[in-house]
């Protein structure tokens, strides 16, 4: 018997997913940088961007893939 | 100038983004069975997944780079292409034209033209936009390479073959499917990868409103900070246009033709679920559509202001002694952005130049498939054969692009001419289809000879004031006019003559009888009910609030 092919995730749920692992990413190497007192050469180095924008992005992951995990399409 | 050296974590980045679009061609080739999955996505997309793809596939990286650059050199008259020379087209396509194209079930645009007028009409739109879309494909893929070598020191033709080949195996293994979730991802990315350029250039300056007068002050006599209240003299603005290139040209016939008939965007509409999804999917990206501007004009803006601060250490790069205008939004990457974010910048724009050529190649397999392929060489082809043909097809698209790149390379001015290859196909276009869709006895030979003589003489008009057969100044009506205006009026006077030539020769040629036209002109078509639907769930009432917000920013940056 041919076995039915389980219910496609929406694409929400892989947005999730990527931004999370990206902003992970973004956020270690920035709190790397601070705890290590690396310089940059970039223009307002002392804001860390990287390290708000990568917990943002972190959160913005975290919530579609969990508003996701269980939902299906089709 | 010296490359954007890249840390691991910024390859890392890039690593996870190839990663994802592969696996999720693969994850979706279980779901692609048959060439309704392949080619419309199953027609299962809810009004999120198309408006957002339907807006991404417009929102390509050169886009991003060329439109940054071009606030750079003409001011904020770059933003009549996000509002004017968007949002009135976006709306009507949802409100008018999308009850006929999604209830003829129709697989392609040029499949319209075949119900409406005739089998000719359909072929010839069929392989002009099949010459347009892989022309653009390969121009893009060129210049993709082209930035990541100038920017990155990547080799250029090592970034266009693993390009190519990564949008090559996503198309192939799951079609529209792949490409839509691909431009969702794109949308987030360039969303969350630029954004923080037009942040933290804010925070650098001060404020937006120290940017708007630091640029006024720059440009006394010429406004690079206003949208119309300098558009009745072309000298005032920075653009060297008037108003009526602006509302008849790029609003009407340019904007018109590319948002209701480019197959490219309006296949995204066609992959919803039902007729008020698909009436949705322009209404909804109409919202972001009027966003973008606060990354690509404003980070214009903010590139102003810092290239003529003499302690900023911001230049332009100039090749030759040419301003590259593209170099702006890279160089503003490199200013602010530590490794990990330089990483997420480039993803960014590596994301928009894959997804736009996965857009390009989807919508091109499709017009291959069923209105050249079906249509003329095999008429009996079965379901499975045409599913072969579209995956088939996608190699060859793909194949086909990168010859244009090398051919590109060796001939670099083509790429100048990528707005006027619009001009030559979608202007006259949308005449035909807005005299197809709302005047019944609008003949199947009018159309023919309107398409024909519209895309002939647009091309001629462009080629005319190129080798200065013609004077600009006798289409653009104005003694001064820029590249763009010769742009915008060229699209104007191609649209009035197919619109000319197809009500003439639809005088004396033969009608089809009105009752094979149900379903496919206004007025012989019953209107679509919204009786018992929610005020809240009608597209309409999306539409009005869209034109509330339309008209706000338009009187605030007036």
């Amino acid at each position: 018997m041919e076995s039915e092919t389980p219910k496609m995730k929406p694409i929400w749920y892989f947005v999730g997913l990527m931004l999370a692992l990206m902003g992970l990413v973004v956020e270690v190497s920035g709190l790397y940088r601070y705890f290590s007192a690396e310089h940059t050469k970039t223009v307002l180095e002392n804001l860390h961007p990287e390290i708000w924008w990568g917990a943002i992005m972190i959160i913005a992951g975290v919530i579609l893939l969990l508003a996701n995990r269980k939902a299906t399409v089709g | 100038m010296q490359s954007i050296e890249l840390a691991f974590s910024d390859w890392l980045i890039i690593a996870i983004y190839f990663i994802f679009v592969l696996g999720v061609g693969l994850y979706l080739k279980r779901y692609t069975k048959n060439e309704n999955d392949f080619f419309l996505a199953g027609r299962r997309n809810s009004t999120w997944v198309a408006g957002l793809a339907f807006l991404s596939a417009n929102l390509g990286a050169l886009e991003l780079l060329g439109m940054t650059g071009n606030t750079f050199k003409y001011g904020m008259y770059v933003a009549h292409f996000y509002w004017i020379g968007a949002i009135p087209a976006m709306l009507f396509l949802g409100i008018y034209m999308m009850p006929f194209y999604y209830s003829a079930k129709i697989k392609s645009v040029p499949g319209y033209l075949k119900l409406r007028f005739d089998e000719k009409t359909r072929v010839l739109n069929g392989i002009a936009f099949a010459i347009m879309t892989l022309l653009v494909s390969g121009i893009n893929l060129y210049a993709m390479a082209l930035v990541l070598h100038t920017f990155l020191g990547w080799h250029w033709e090592v970034s266009m073959w693993v390009s190519a080949a990564t949008v090559a195996a996503y198309v192939t293994l799951s079609g529209l499917l792949s490409a839509i979730f691909t431009e969702i991802m794109q949308f987030f990315l360039i969303w969350f990868g630029l954004f923080l350029v037009a942040i933290l250039g804010i925070v650098e300056i001060g404020s937006v409103g120290e940017i708007f007068n630091r640029v006024d002050e720059l440009y006394r006599t010429v406004s690079y900070t206003t949208l119309w209240s300098t558009s009745s003299d072309p000298s005032l603005n920075g653009m060297v246009v008037t108003w009526g290139g602006i509302v008849l040209g790029l609003g009407f016939v340019l904007s018109f033709g590319y948002w209701t008939t480019d197959f490219l965007v309006v296949q995204r509409a066609f992959s919803a679920k039902d007729l008020r999804t698909a009436r949705m999917t322009p209404i909804l990206a109409s919202f972001f559509k009027m966003a973008v501007p606060f990354i690509v004009i404003l980070t214009g803006l903010i590139a102003i202001v810092l290239a003529n601060d003499a302690h900023s250490g911001y230049a332009l790069l100039k090749d030759g002694g040419q301003v590259n205008y593209d170099s702006a939004l890279p160089l503003l990457i490199a200013r602010y952005y530590p490794p990990g974010l330089v990483g997420l910048g480039v993803t960014a724009l590596l994301a928009g130049f894959m997804a736009g050529q996965a857009g390009n190649i989807s919508a091109f397999n499709t017009v291959w498939t069923y209105d050249i392929y079906q249509s003329v060489l095999n008429k009996k082809a079965t379901e499975a054969h045409l599913l072969w043909m579209g995956r088939v097809a996608t190699i060859v698209g793909i194949l086909i692009s990168v010859g244009t790149a090398y051919w590109a390379k060796s001939f670099p001015s083509i790429m100048d001419y990528m707005q006027a290859i619009f001009s030559w196909v979608n202007a006259p276009l949308f005449a035909t289809m807005l005299l197809g869709m709302f005047v019944w006895w609008i003949t199947p030979n009018g159309a023919f000879w309107g398409l024909l003589l519209g895309m002939g003489s647009s091309f001629t008009l462009f080629v005319a004031v190129k080798f200065d057969w013609i004077e600009a100044h006798v289409i653009t009506l104005s003694s001064i006019a820029s590249d763009q205006a010769a742009n915008f009026w060229r699209a104007w006077w191609a649209w009035l003559i197919c619109f000319g030539v197809t009500i003439i020769v639809s005088f004396f040629t033969k009608r089809r009888p009105s009752e094979e036209l149900v379903g496919l002109v206004k007025g012989l078509t019953p209107k679509v009910s919204t009786e018992g639907v929610l005020w809240y769930r009608r597209p309409e009432t999306y539409a009005i609030i869209s034109v509330v917000v339309f008209v706000i920013l338009n009187i605030y940056f007036w």
